[in-house]
Parts: C-alpha cells; structure tokens; sequence
C-alpha cells in the first residue's frame, strides 16, 4: 500500500492515485451479531477483498465431549447454535440412539417433530427480523421478538430452561407434554399466522426491503454446492436438498410439506425461503400436534433413562439404573455412525466413532456455519459495506456454531 | 446406483490403492492409502455424482503406525447414497493432498483438521490454524494429550472404578 501525504489532494478518477484503505469489521462490531472479524479492504465504499478471523468463542466441544460420558454432552451442543439449541439435542438423541440401535415410538417421534419444529420457527423468526433490523425496519424485529418470547415460554413449560434447554434424554423426552405446554402452542400456533401476515406485508413487496436485497450477496447453486451450503442458503440456490426429506428421521415422512426453494441465492431469497419454511413449520407442528398418538413419552432405553426418583428410593433395581447412569459407566457397541438432522440453517452432522466405553472415542460436529461462511468473501466482493452486513445477517451465522 | 457396481469401478481403476472396504458400516466406507485420496475424489465428484463433500475431519489412535487418519464423508445428492472414504499417514509424515482444488469448502475443513491434528494438506492455499491462537505449537485433539489437568489430585479415576 502506498501512502500519501495530508497536503496532497487526491483525484479518485485517475488509477495511479486510487488508494485501498482497510476496514476492520469487527471483532465486536454491533452489526454483526456475534463475534465475527473481517478485515476488508476498501476501495471507496466498494469491498475489494474480505480476510476472515473466526475461533475468537472456540470452547474445544470435540475434545471435552473425548471425556463425558453420551448423555452430558447434550448440554455441549446446547451451545451450538443457541438460536434452535433442543434441534441441536434432539439431533444428538438420535444420533446416540442410532448408535444404540434403539426404535423410539411414534408419540416420542411426534414429539420431537413439534419441539424441532418450534425450534425452528424460533431460529428463522430471529434470522429474518434481523435482516429486517439491518435493511433499516426495525418494527418487525421488535414485534416477531414477541413470539420468539412465546416460543421460548414453551420451552420452559417443556423442560424448564429457555436459551440453553438440554431439552430430552436419549430414547425420548423426561417427562410428557403438560396440559398447559400443548395449549401454549396451540395459541401461538393460533396467533403467530397473523403475524407473520403482517411481517410479510412489511417486508416482502416493500420497495426499499426489495432495493436492498435483490442481488444482493448471491451465490449460484454451482458454487454454493462447491462450499458445501446446506439449509435456507443452499435452498435459496436453487438446489431442494432437505434432510428431513433425503433422509427422513423421526417420522418426517408421515408429514407432508413443501421444500421452498430459490432462483437466484440472494439476500432476497434466502429471506423468502425462511418465511416459506415458517409457514410449512407452522403446518407440522400443527399437523403432529392434532395427530398425536398415544403412547409412553420415554423408550427407558437402559442406563440412558433415569428412572422415577420415588423409585430411586425405594426399589433395588432403579436404584442401581440410578446409580449406574450417574456415575456414566454405560456400554455402548463399538461401531462408527454419521447422523444428521436438517438444523435450522443446514445439515447439522454428528460423526461419533465409539469404542465400547463411556465417552465417545471420537467426536465430530458438522456445523452447517462453519462449512458455509467461508464464502462470505466470495458473495461480498464487488458489494457495499452496508450489503455486506445485509448478507452476513441472511446468511444465519451464529458464532457458537463457527466456533463449536 | 449399486454399491458393489461403485466398488466395483474403484476397484478397476484404484486397484492398489484400495486398502480395505467395510460394507457393514453405516455408511459404505473404504479406506484409501493416502497418494491416492485427492484422485479418488475427484473421480468419485466428476464420474460418479458424488458432488457434495459433507464433512471432513481427523481421528488419532496412538497404537496404530499410521497413527493419524483424515475422514472424508461424500454424497451422492441425485442417487441419496453416501460414501465415507479413510486414509490415514504417520505422524512423523502427515501429507495428504488437499482437496481445496476439487471442494471450496473443504478449506476451512482441512484447516480445522491440521489446526487440531497436525495433518499437512499438500496444495493446501492457506494452511494455518483457524480456531485455536497462532502460538500454539501442539496439536491439541491428538490423544496424548489429556483433558484434565494430569496434576490434579481431587479427582481420582480408581474410585470411580475407572
């Protein structure tokens, strides 16, 4: 880089004098929502290159997970991506049941599909009212927050936490839905449809809304397979790869629902892909809740479930299940699984290689984030620095993730 | 799309470098001696539709010669099969080509994988570490080195029956 001296005056039209200038977006920069660091270099207010920096929340998940015993690392991919955290869990329960080889019944399955469900309602309500905020409508970001409160409240009433839940155990769930959890999401099931009514009336045909993103941060279905994009981003493409329909768990494939899909990968699509995904998660979660079979909450997979505490105290063999669970000295098959749920932005992997003992050999999350913002600088290039937040908020990164 | 048609067909142009294949598992995998790997991709990508490259990560077992291994899960999006290949190097020699040429995304992948086990990716364009601080100069997800504290008498393994 060259430098120049305060008195000289500059003319930006003739090459030999253009100057690039860094820009530091980041590492805790307000627009990014989470700790992302991009060191860009600017010509003017064009984005010339971008160099990432991630890692800055790394808590080594994949090494303490080498030590804990199957059923405690549910609280590690809690802190995953905190914005959907029981999809995280419920996707680690079925990959240490695949493990196990255990069937779960259709009532668990159901179950799961509504939590999962909700879960992702919340993660795509958070990521779209966000792209609201930074395209300048902070309105529909403060009313959607609303109903995330809603979805959260749920999450209480299931399990007793809201941003981290640990929501579940291996073989199904630690206690059913209460009454007062199923009319909870029967009245946002109810209410929610008229604001996301709204929202779209905001947001959709809204000039501004649509200067701001169409075009915007795109990426076409040939690159965004390249990087290994999977979820909304990779659907907005143009590609309708969808775990919950290639690889159907948990009883999916009783549900019928529509895989949005994009034309042109932009900020534009991405956002119209989430607000599809919303309305179809709406009809499952509905769908599973009004077709809710009968049926015990729990598979009592041995040593995976704790049993009742009046028990504990009372009878020998619980007490022993009781004692053998605490102390994590559970058996597994030694064998090697990949399993992988569709998370709220992308398929959320979980590779455990076991051998026979308390805690996983090996452990690898897939985390969708981390495999696709790697092209951020790709879509960014050419771009404003003000499309370049656009896009990295529609992108649905969230650090935890990254960092695992 | 067969498997044993797949095998097949590796077999008839990998012959040599096919060390063995596990059928059983849950996904189809073959370990792959480590000169062919970046071949096999690119065969697999470009013949037989295996367009998305899933995940890709480390392992260390600390009794076998080749003592690190590089895990490559593939899919096959049009057929719905995927394929899990293996390859693993000594740790005195950790060279693997790399496979950013074939995948974009498998840069930060393979970054990951070196920054956590110390595997060379050769041809890799930016191989430094990506989640852990520059200095660092061990390899942290290799076995010997253990979770806790080695020095920390408050938790005894022996009785808990460990």
């Amino acid at each position: 880089m060259k430098t120049i001296n305060s008195e000289h005056h500059l003319d930006l039209t003739n090459e030999d004098e253009k100057v690039y200038s860094t820009l530091n977006l980041g590492p805790t920069h307000p627009a990014t929502h989470g700790i992302f660091q991009n060191v860009l270099t600017m010509n003017g207010e064009t984005i010339v290159s971008a160099e990432q920096t991630i890692g800055y929340i790394h808590r080594a998940f994949e090494k303490i997970a080498e030590r804990r015993p199957y059923y405690q690392i549910t609280t590690l991919t809690d802190r995953l991506n905190y914005c959907s955290s029981p999809l995280n869990n419920i996707g680690w329960h079925l990959a240490v049941e695949k493990l196990l080889g255990v069937e779960t019944n259709k009532r668990i399955d159901y179950m799961r599909i509504i939590v999962m469900e909700l879960a992702r309602i919340s993660d795509h309500l958070i990521c779209n009212s966000v792209i609201g905020v930074d395209s300048g409508a902070l309105t529909g970001f403060v009313y959607l927050f609303q109903e995330r409160e809603k979805i959260y409240e749920i999450y209480e009433e299931l399990c007793g936490a809201r941003l981290t839940t640990n929501l579940g155990v291996v073989g199904g769930f630690d206690r059913d839905f209460s009454p007062l959890a199923i009319q909870k999401i029967r009245d946002l099931m109810k209410g929610l449809p008229k604001v996301l009514h709204e929202f779209e009336n905001l947001m959709l045909r809204n000039r501004i809304f649509m200067d701001r993103t169409i075009d915007v941060g795109a990426i076409s279905a040939d690159r965004a397979l390249n990087y290994g994009f999977t979820g909304p981003c990779l659907r907005a493409a143009g590609i309708d790869y969808d775990v919950r329909v290639q690889e159907p768990y948990s009883s999916y494939n009783d549900f019928d629902f529509i895989v949005p899909i994009g034309q042109n990968g932009d900020t534009y699509d991405r956002f119209c892909v989430r607000q599809t995904e919303l309305w179809e998660s709406i009809k499952l979660v509905t769908n599973a809740l009004d077709n809710l079979p009968e049926g015990r909450f729990n598979t009592e997979v041995s040593a995976f479930f704790m049993p009742p505490k009046e028990d504990v105290y009372s009878k020998m063999e619980p007490l022993i299940s009781h004692f053998i669970m605490v102390m994590g000295e559970i058996d597994v098959p030694t064998k090697e699984i990949y399993k992988a749920v569709e998370g709220a932005n992308g398929e959320l992997g979980f590779y455990v290689v076991a051998d026979g003992g308390r805690a996983p050999y090996r452990l690898h999350f897939r985390r969708p984030g981390f495999i696709y913002y790697q092209a951020f600088p790709e879509m960014i290039t050419g771009a404003s620095l003000s499309d370049a937040i656009l896009t990295m908020s529609s992108m649905n990164v969230i650090a935890g993730e990254l960092d695992a | 799309m067969e498997y044993s048609i797949l095998l097949q067909e590796l077999k008839n142009k990998f012959e040599n470098s096919i060390l063995s294949v596990d059928e059983t598992a849950d996904i189809f995998t073959v370990i792959v001696a480590s000169e062919a790997v970046k071949e096999m991709i690119t065969f697999l990508k470009e013949q037989q539709n295996f367009i998305f490259l899933t995940d890709l990560c480390g392992i260390h077992y600390p009794e076998q010669e080749k003592e690190l291994g590089v895990i490559y899960h593939l899919h096959n999006l049009v057929a719905n099969k995927r394929i899990r290949l293996k390859t693993f190097v000594t740790k005195v020699n950790p060279q693997v080509d790399s496979i950013v040429s074939v995948f974009s995304g498998a840069n930060w992948m393979e970054r990951e994988t070196f920054d956590f086990y110390g595997i060379d990716f050769v041809g890799h364009p930016n191989l430094i570490r990506i989640l852990n601080v520059e200095y660092m100069d061990y390899f942290p997800m290799r076995k010997e080195y253990p979770l806790e504290d080695a020095t920390r008498s408050d938790k005894d393994d022996r009785f808990f029956g460990r």
